[in-house]
């Protein structure tokens, strides 16, 4: 058995909200974040924003994955953020990937997304960076 | 919707008072196995008991997440509240897991009366994890009118599953050839109701024969539960409406047969002290592991001074000295 697996696991939540049908990038990163001892909850495809907040409720995760390729990252991804906020969950944080315009990361990032991971982006920093944002969460 | 943040003190009532996110947070906690969760638990302990707990449990495949998907639906229809854990494996690699049956139990997740929770074995053998036991008890307490359990597809070896539900549900799947033939043995003595999932396959006949033979086979006295065999084909929700009836129909049964309801409680409840008896011991030599005293006697076995047999004991007879 691996000694680097934590005692605590983090949870994280890889969701596809609206209505694209393609759940590779999801898949690969759900897979690469269970090979880094992360429980990872799928939520399957075309999820609202509210379905979405409500299992990350009931599931008690860290954080919620968004991947879209749909172009509708500008309303999905904010939604998602601000649905948090209304249910106290705000501790919840969010982030993205897919085909994201380079103009659209910083207007997502104000509306409180905490990073978004573009095509091309390798699984172990999105690992590294989802480590340390859940240890902070957690100190 | 309160703002104040969860902590020992509030999560409770606030469990009690139905709250999703303090219940997921209980939940996580004790996933996580920390110390602040027992007193917690034992205080929740005493709105208990009102819950029906069914479990499904059946090989990888057999299509136990559409089903339990289709029995919340029919549940729901009829009323009912529903919590759903749904038992995946971790990896025994990285510890990781993708927790994927809620893919098939998407329609559920606006529904107020329902609460689906994804939980890893973590290591845990038997079909479900440690910390299944107390997840029940957290529904529960929330007033869920049934609770749907759905062990991992381990095959022949979930037993741990009978002792916690009131109703087991075992799923088969024709096709399967001599697997059926292997199986028997473990299938018969869990099931309370035998179902034989995708019933539109070839092999549905046999397989129902070799069902029904093997229940005819059985020792039953006139007073048992005989299991019935349900055909069903979950992806287009046939034969949900039987399976809920006989699920209802077994539940009565036992209402009404108290002598058999007792054993059925005492043997939960027994399983469980022992279980949470055993976390603690294991605890307790966890944190032994640390201690001088173990490293001396680890010293003496390395130079076979004396045997490991010997050294156990020895640090055994400290520990519960101590306890004293």
């Amino acid at each position: 058995m691996s000694q680097s697996t934590p005692s605590r696991n983090y949870r994280v939540l890889i969701g596809k909200p609206g209505l694209d049908g393609h759940d590779r990038g999801a898949k690969v990163i759900a897979r690469a974040l269970r090979d880094a001892g992360f429980e990872v909850i799928y939520s399957g495809l075309h999820q609202t924003p509210e379905m979405l907040v409500n299992i990350a409720l009931q599931e008690d995760v860290d954080c919620i994955g968004l991947s879209i390729l749909s172009g509708a990252h500008n309303t999905l991804m904010p939604d998602v953020v601000k649905l948090l906020n209304e249910q106290g969950a705000s501790d919840i944080f969010v982030f993205g990937g897919g085909i994201i315009p380079d103009e659209d990361i910083p207007k997502l990032k104000d509306q409180g997304v905490l990073e978004i991971f573009t095509p091309g982006t390798s699984t172990s920093d999105v690992v590294e960076f989802l480590t340390k944002a859940c240890e902070k969460r957690h100190s | 919707m309160t703002k104040t943040p969860l902590n020992t003190d509030n999560i409770i009532q606030r469990v009690l008072d139905k709250d999703i996110r303090a219940a997921g947070r209980l939940m996580r906690w004790v996933d996580d196995d920390l110390d602040k969760v027992k007193p917690l638990l034992a205080q929740l302990f005493e709105h208990t008991g009102h819950a029906r707990i069914i479990g499904i449990t059946g090989n990888p495949g057999a299509g136990k997440s559409t089903l339990v998907n289709q029995l919340i639906k029919e549940l729901r229809q009829r009323g009912k509240t529903v919590g759903c854990i749904a038992v995946d494996p971790t990896s025994p690699f990285s510890g990781g897991a993708i927790l994927g049956d809620r893919v098939r139990m998407q329609q559920h997740a606006l529904d107020s009366g329902v609460f689906i929770r994804s939980v890893a074995t973590r290591g845990n053998l038997g079909g479900i994890s440690r910390s299944t036991p107390a997840i029940v008890h957290i529904l529960d307490a929330m007033k869920f009118d049934v609770i749907l359990i759905e062990t991992v597809g381990v095959g022949q070896d979930e037993v741990d599953i009978v002792r916690l539900a009131d109703t087991s549900v075992v799923l088969n799947v024709p096709g399967l050839g001599d697997d059926i033939q292997a199986s028997k043995a473990g299938i018969l003595e869990i099931a309370d109701l035998l179902v034989i999932n995708k019933a539109d396959r070839d092999g549905m006949q046999r397989l129902r024969r070799e069902l029904r033979t093997m229940i005819e086979l059985g020792d039953f006295e006139e007073n048992d539960w005989k299991p019935p065999v349900i055909e069903t084909i979950a992806t287009s929700s046939q034969g949900i409406d039987n399976l809920a009836d006989a699920i209802f129909k077994h539940l009565e049964w036992l209402d009404t047969h108290q002598d058999q309801k007792h054993e059925v409680e005492l043997e939960r409840h027994h399983h469980y002290i022992g279980l949470v008896a055993m976390g603690e011991i294991e605890r307790i030599v966890q944190h032994e592991r640390a201690s001088e005293r173990w490293s001396e006697q680890l010293e003496k076995v390395r130079t076979r001074e004396i045997s490991p047999y010997e050294a156990a004991q020895t640090l055994l007879s400290y520990i519960i000295e101590a306890k004293r």
